[in-house]
C-alpha cells in the first residue's frame, strides 16, 4: 500500500504548493498616491462575534465618514477586513498577515484580552500599531498599541468611589473565570482593605455558565450593600434573570455591573436589570452634540432597532485618533505617528477626549449609569475630572502590593 | 449534610434542565448511536422559535411560552427528520462519522442563525403568569420558571415513558433497538421507526429550547453550553436507558449543586467532571444497561 | 492491510522512497524560497496539526479508538514548551521582575515548584511528549481495561478536554489563565522572530513530521500493527486469540498522544502563543475532522487531511470574512458524506478506476467493522 498514498500525497502537496504560491502573489501596496490601508480584526464567527460584530460595524462606519470627508492626508481609507474566530491564535495569524502581507499602516480591533495578548508580540515585532477599544484589566503599555477604552483607575476604581459615597461598605464579588475579572477582583480586594470596606463572597463561574441559583440565592441571604459584577456575556443573562427571581432588587442591593452595556440590556431583558448600575465613560444617552450626530448616522445606517455602546464609541475614536495623529505627524510610519500621539485631542461622542503620550492610554471622564426601564442607560454620576491614565496603578498606596 | 438539604432544591432544579437537553439525545444517541453534535444548535432553533411566535408573529407573551413548545417540537423534529433522511441514515453504525457529519451542520445552522437573527442574544419575555417563585426552608427562593421547567422535563418523561412502552409504534422502536435484525425479520420497517426516533429526538430538542430561553440567554452559541454536558448525562445513565438519564441528570444536577455550595462554580465543575471519569471506571456501561440480543 | 499486493518490482520498491525524498526536498528546499515567511510559518503551523493527525490516524484508522481529546495532550506539550519560553523570556529580560508577569499580579512571590525543572530546554522538550504519553497510558490503560469503547470513550475524551480547559483557566497564578502563555522571543538566546529562525523551526517541524511518518509506518507494518487492526475489528476474538488488547490498544494511544505532544511543543515557538481556547473540545474535534478528511486509513492522508483542511480555513476566511463558516462546515458535511475514506481513498478509488478497469486488487481501504458500537 506504500506507492498509493504516497503519491496521492505528491499531488496534494504540489496542489497546495501551488495555492500558497499563488496567495502570497497578492501583495498590497500599504499605502499608495490616493489610498492607504487599514486592517480591521474582530470576531465575526464563534462566540465573541456577539460583542465584536458591533464595534466592527462601529470602526466601518468612522472610515466611510472620514472617507466621505476626504480621506486622510488626501487619501482614501482601504480596510482589509479579517474575522479574528473568537480564537487568539487567529487574531495572531490574522494580524500577522495584516502587517505583513497586506502592509497595514495601523490596525483596529481585538476585543477579549486573551485576543490583545496574541497580538501584543505581533505587532511589537513587526513594529505596528494596534487600537484596542475595550476597557480592560491594565498592567499594560506597550509602544504598539493604543488603548483607547478604559483601565482600571478610570473605570474600576471610580465605580468603587461612587459606591463608597453612596455608604456601600459590603461588596459581593462575582465574575466569569478568565483574566479581567480575576485581576479587577485583586483591585477591589485591596481597595476594600484600605478603605474599611467588607469583601462578603468572591465568586467565578466558567465563560457561558448559565446556572447561578446557588449564588443569587447566597446573595439573597446574605444581604451585601452593593454586588460588583464582572461577568462576560451570555452569563449575564442568566445572573440577572435568576437574581430577579431569588427575590433582589435593585433597590435593596444594586448590582454594578462593568461588562454590561446597552446592547447587552435586550438581551439581558429590560425588566431583569431596571434599576441596576454599570461604570463605563459613555452611555448613547451621554448628552453633546456630537454624542447626537454619532447616534444619528449610526442608527440612520444599522437601523434604528441599534443601540451604541462604550466599546463601540471608542473604536469609533480610535480610527478619527488615529487620523487627527496621522495629520499631526503628516505621516503614516508607525514611528511618527507614535511621536504625535502625546496631546492629540478631538471632540468625540463622550466628550473631549486626550491622548496620553507616556501610556498611550486616553484621558477620559468615568460615568457611572443605571439602567432605565427603555432599556438605555441613564448618567447618574460623572468623576469631577476627565482622569489620567494610570494603568499600573502608580499613583495609589494601597495599590503598591498588586505590582509586586 | 444541611449544604446537601439546601442544596437539594437547587439541584433538582439544574437536574431538570440537564434533563430535558439531554432527553433527545437518549432518542438519537442513546437509542440509535448517532453522536449528533447538531443537538446543540437544534436546541438553539427551539429557542429561536420561541422568539419567532413572540417577536415576529407577535404572539402575546402570555399564551407564546405555550404555543411554542409544540411548534418548536414540530420544527426541530422536521429538521431532525430531513437530516435523517437525507444524511445521516447513510451512516449507521459509525458514530464518529455522524459526529464529524453533525458538527459540520451545526456549524453551518449556527452561523445561519447569527445571519438571520444577529449576534447579539434577542430577548424571549417569560410570561407574566411565571414571575414570583416560592420560598423554601433555608431561605432558598425557587422561582416558578423553575418549577415550571421541572413539571415540563417530568411530563416529557412521562410521556416518553408512555409512547414507549404502550403505543405500537414505541414498541417497534424498542424492538429494534434490542435487536435491529430480529425486528426487519418480524415485518418492522426499520427506516420508519429510524426516522420517528430522530423526529421525536429532534423535537425533544426543541422543546428544551423553548425551556431555556426562561433561565438563559437565547443566542446562535445557545446549544454549545449544553452540549457535552447533555452527552455525559446520556453516557452516565447508559445508552439508551430512560431510567437512566433522568437518574443521571438529577444526581448530577444535585452533585453540582452540592459542591457548588462550597467551591466555586468553576471548581465545582471540574470536580463534577472528574467525578464522571471515576465513575465510568467504575460502571463502564453507565448506571443502567441495555440488554442487546446482537453478538458484538 | 492487504495481503494480495502486486509483486514488487524493482521500480515499485523504490517509488515510496523516491516519492518521500521528492517530497522532503521541496518541502526543505523550494518552499522556503517561494513562500513568504509569513505563509512559510503558517505552513509550517498546518504541518504541527499534520503530526497530532498521524497519531490520529494510528488510534483511530487502525485502532478504532474515537480520539476526542487529542486537544489535552497537544495542549500539555505546547504549555511544557511555553513555560520554558516563559522562564526564558523572564531571564532575558533585565528590566522585569524574576518572575512572569502574570504570576506577580496574581500574587505569587515565588515560582511554584512544578515550574522550576522548565528552566532547563531538554527538560521542556522530554516534558513535551513524556506527560502526555504517560497521561495517556495511564487513562488508556485504565479505561481500556475496563472495555470501555466506542461513543463511551469518545465522549470521555471530551469531557477530559472540557476539565482540562477549567482547570487552566481557573488556576490563572500558574498557568496565565484563559489569556494562556505568549510573548516569548528567544530560544536558547536566539531571537525565534528572524527569518532564519522561522525557517530552522520550520526545517525542523517538517524533520519531526517525517521522522512521526516513518516511524508509524514502521508500526503499522509491523506484527504488532496488524494486532491493532484486529483488535479494531473484532476485540473479543483477537482476546480469544490469547492476546491482551489493553495493552495493544493502550500502546497506539500512547503514541498518538505522545506525537500530538511533541507537535504541541512545536507549535508554541512557531506560532508564540499557546491558550485553552486552542485545547478544548472544538479544537479536539478539528484535529479528528483533518483527519477524517484527509483519510483515516492512510497515515499520509491523514497527514495530507490537517494540511488542506487548515488551508482551506485560512483560504475560506480570507476570502470571505465572517460567511467562511458556511464554507468550512460544507466542507466538512460533503467529503463526510460523499467520501467517507476522506481524499486519500477518493483517490484510491479514481487511481483504481482509471488505471485498472479490471478489479485486480481488492479495495485497499475497506470499511472497518470495529467502530460499529453496540447497535
Amino acid at each position: 500500500m506504500a506507492p498509493t498514498p504516497t503519491r496521492t500525497l505528491t499531488a496534494l502537496t504540489l496542489t497546495l504548493g501551488l495555492t500558497l504560491t499563488a496567495c502570497s502573489g497578492n501583495d498590497t501596496q500599504g499605502i499608495t498616491d490616493d489610498t492607504v490601508t487599514v486592517g480591521m480584526i474582530h470576531s465575526l464567527s464563534g462566540t465573541m462575534a456577539i460583542s465584536e460584530v458591533t464595534v466592527r460595524d462601529a470602526v466601518q462606519l468612522a472610515i466611510d465618514e472620514i472617507n466621505a470627508d476626504g480621506g486622510v492626508l488626501g487619501r482614501t481609507i482601504t480596510p482589509v477586513i479579517e474575522d479574528g474566530a473568537s480564537n487568539e491564535t487567529t487574531f495572531a495569524e490574522r494580524a500577522e498577515k495584516l502587517l505583513q502581507s497586506d502592509n497595514a499602516a495601523t490596525v483596529f480591533g481585538g476585543w477579549t484580552s486573551a485576543s490583545r495578548k496574541a497580538m501584543l508580540p505581533v505587532f511589537e515585532r513587526n513594529n505596528g500599531l494596534l487600537w484596542y477599544p475595550v476597557q480592560y484589566e491594565g498592567l499594560e503599555a506597550s509602544p504598539n498599541i493604543v488603548y483607547t477604552g478604559a483601565t482600571t483607575n478610570q473605570q474600576i476604581i471610580p465605580a468603587l468611589d461612587y459606591l463608597r459615597e453612596q455608604g456601600h461598605t459590603s461588596l459581593y464579588l462575582v465574575g466569569s473565570d478568565y483574566v479581567f475579572p480575576r485581576t479587577a477582583n485583586q483591585i477591589i480586594t485591596a481597595y476594600a482593605d484600605a478603605h474599611d470596606m467588607d469583601i462578603t463572597a468572591e465568586e467565578y463561574t466558567p465563560l457561558g455558565h448559565t446556572e447561578y441559583s446557588t449564588i443569587t440565592n447566597d446573595i439573597a441571604r446574605t444581604e451585601p450593600d452593593a454586588v460588583f459584577n464582572t461577568l462576560n456575556g451570555d452569563s449575564n443573562v442568566s445572573f440577572f434573570q435568576q437574581l430577579r427571581s431569588a427575590g433582589v432588587t435593585a433597590d435593596d442591593t444594586p448590582v454594578l455591573s462593568v461588562s454590561v452595556a446597552e446592547e447587552e440590556v435586550e438581551g439581558i431583558g429590560t425588566d431583569n436589570i431596571t434599576g441596576h448600575l454599570t461604570a463605563w465613560n459613555y452611555y448613547q444617552t451621554t448628552d453633546n452634540d456630537t454624542n447626537g450626530v454619532f447616534v444619528d448616522a449610526f442608527t440612520e445606517r444599522y437601523g434604528t432597532d441599534r443601540v451604541t455602546s462604550d466599546p463601540m464609541q471608542s473604536a469609533y475614536n480610535s480610527v478619527y485618533l488615529w487620523k487627527a495623529a496621522v495629520e499631526a505627524a503628516d505621516s503614516f510610519d508607525v514611528d511618527d505617528v507614535r511621536a504625535a500621539l502625546d496631546g492629540i485631542t478631538i471632540d468625540a461622542p463622550e466628550g473631549t477626549i486626550t491622548l496620553d503620550g507616556d501610556t498611550q492610554h486616553v484621558i477620559k471622564t468615568a460615568r457611572i449609569g443605571q439602567v432605565n426601564d427603555e432599556g438605555l442607560i441613564d448618567e447618574i454620576w460623572t468623576s469631577p475630572e476627565p482622569i489620567v491614565p494610570d494603568p499600573y496603578l502608580q499613583g495609589y498606596d494601597w495599590a503598591a502590593d498588586l505590582n509586586g | 449534610m444541611e449544604a446537601l438539604v439546601n442544596q437539594l432544591p437547587i439541584g433538582l432544579a439544574i437536574g431538570a434542565v440537564l434533563l430535558l437537553a439531554a432527553l433527545g439525545l437518549n432518542f438519537t444517541f442513546g437509542q440509535m448511536g448517532v453522536i449528533n453534535m447538531a443537538h446543540g444548535e437544534l436546541i438553539m432553533v427551539g429557542a429561536y422559535t420561541a422568539y419567532v411566535l413572540h417577536a415576529w408573529v407577535g404572539i402575546n407573551p402570555a399564551y407564546s411560552l405555550l404555543a411554542a413548545l409544540p411548534t418548536a417540537f414540530a420544527v426541530t423534529g422536521t429538521l431532525g427528520w430531513l437530516l435523517e433522511t437525507t444524511l445521516i441514515r447513510h451512516f449507521y453504525g459509525r458514530p464518529l462519522d455522524t459526529l464529524l457529519l453533525t458538527f459540520g451542520i451545526g456549524m453551518i445552522l449556527q452561523q445561519a442563525a447569527r445571519d438571520i437573527f444577529g449576534a447579539p442574544n434577542v430577548d424571549v419575555p417569560a410570561p407574566t403568569w411565571l414571575t414570583g417563585g416560592i420560598t423554601l426552608p433555608g431561605d432558598i427562593r425557587i422561582h416558578y420558571s423553575r418549577l415550571f421547567i421541572l413539571a415540563l422535563a417530568i411530563t416529557c418523561v412521562i410521556a416518553i415513558a408512555h409512547y414507549l412502552n404502550r403505543s405500537r409504534q414505541g414498541r417497534r422502536m424498542r424492538a429494534v433497538i434490542h435487536n435491529r435484525d430480529l425486528a426487519a425479520v418480524s415485518g418492522i420497517n426499520t427506516r420508519t421507526v429510524d426516522a420517528t426516533t430522530f423526529f421525536i429526538g429532534s423535537g425533544l430538542a426543541g422543546i428544551a429550547g423553548v425551556a431555556l430561553t426562561l433561565i438563559g440567554p437565547t443566542g446562535p452559541t445557545l446549544g454549545t453550553n449544553y452540549i457535552v454536558d447533555a452527552f455525559l448525562v446520556v453516557v452516565v445513565g447508559g445508552l439508551g436507558r430512560l431510567s437512566g438519564t433522568v437518574l443521571a441528570a438529577f444526581a448530577l444536577g444535585i452533585l453540582n449543586a452540592t459542591v457548588e455550595a462550597w467551591a466555586d462554580a468553576s471548581l465545582a465543575k471540574l470536580i463534577v467532571f472528574t467525578a464522571i471519569v471515576a465513575f465510568l471506571q467504575a460502571r463502564p456501561q453507565g448506571l443502567f444497561t441495555v440488554k442487546t440480543r446482537a453478538l458484538t | 492491510m492487504t495481503t494480495t499486493e502486486p509483486t514488487p518490482t524493482l521500480l515499485h520498491r523504490l517509488r515510496g522512497p523516491a516519492t518521500l525524498a521528492a517530497l522532503l526536498a521541496a518541502a526543505l528546499l523550494l518552499l522556503p524560497q517561494l513562500l513568504e515567511p509569513f505563509r512559510l510559518n503558517l505552513l509550517a503551523q498546518y504541518l504541527c496539526y499534520a503530526i497530532v493527525a498521524l497519531g490520529i490516524a494510528l488510534a483511530w484508522g487502525r485502532g478504532g479508538m474515537l480520539t476526542l481529546g487529542q486537544g489535552v495532550y497537544f495542549g500539555l506539550g505546547a504549555y511544557a514548551m511555553a513555560m520554558h519560553l516563559t522562564l526564558q523570556a523572564t531571564a532575558a529580560d533585565p528590566l522585569a521582575p524574576d518572575l512572569p508577569p502574570f504570576m506577580v499580579w496574581s500574587g505569587l512571590t515565588q515560582l511554584p515548584w512544578f515550574w522550576r525543572p522548565f528552566t532547563s530546554p531538554a527538560v521542556a522538550v522530554l516534558a513535551a511528549i513524556l506527560i502526555p504519553g504517560t497521561l495517556a497510558a495511564l487513562l488508556g490503560w485504565s479505561v481500556f481495561r475496563r472495555r470501555v469503547r466506542g461513543a463511551y470513550f469518545a465522549i470521555l475524551n471530551q469531557a477530559l478536554a472540557a476539565a482540562f480547559v477549567i482547570l487552566l483557566i481557573g488556576q490563572q497564578h500558574l498557568t496565565g489563565g484563559s489569556n494562556g502563555l505568549t510573548n516569548f522571543p528567544v530560544f536558547a538566546g536566539q531571537s525565534l522572530y528572524t527569518p532564519t529562525a522561522q525557517t530552522t523551526l520550520y526545517t525542523l517541524t517538517v524533520l519531526t513530521l517525517t521522522a512521526t511518518y516513518l516511524l508509524f509506518r514502521h508500526i503499522t507494518h509491523s506484527r504488532y500493527g496488524k494486532l491493532l487492526i484486529a483488535v479494531r475489528d473484532a476485540e473479543d476474538r483477537v482476546r480469544y486469540l490469547g492476546h491482551n488488547p489493553t495493552w495493544i490498544k493502550t500502546l497506539a494511544y500512547t503514541l498518538a498522544a505522545m506525537a500530538a505532544g511533541a507537535a504541541g511543543a512545536l507549535f508554541v515557538p512557531i506560532m508564540g502563543i499557546i491558550s485553552p481556547t486552542l485545547i478544548g473540545v472544538i479544537p479536539s474535534i478539528m484535529m479528528v475532522l483533518a483527519v477524517a478528511i484527509g483519510g483515516r486509513h492512510s497515515l499520509a492522508g491523514a497527514a495530507a487531511g490537517a494540511i488542506i483542511m487548515n488551508t482551506a480555513q485560512t483560504t475560506f476566511a480570507e476570502t470571505f470574512a465572517g460567511g467562511w463558516t458556511y464554507l468550512q462546515g460544507a466542507l466538512f458535511v460533503l467529503v463526510i458524506a460523499l467520501a467517507p475514506q476522506g481524499l486519500a481513498g477518493l483517490a484510491t478509488t479514481l487511481k483504481n478506476r482509471l488505471t485498472r478497469p479490471t478489479p485486480t486488487e481488492p479495495d485497499p481501504a475497506p470499511a472497518p467493522a470495529a467502530e460499529r458500537s453496540t447497535p
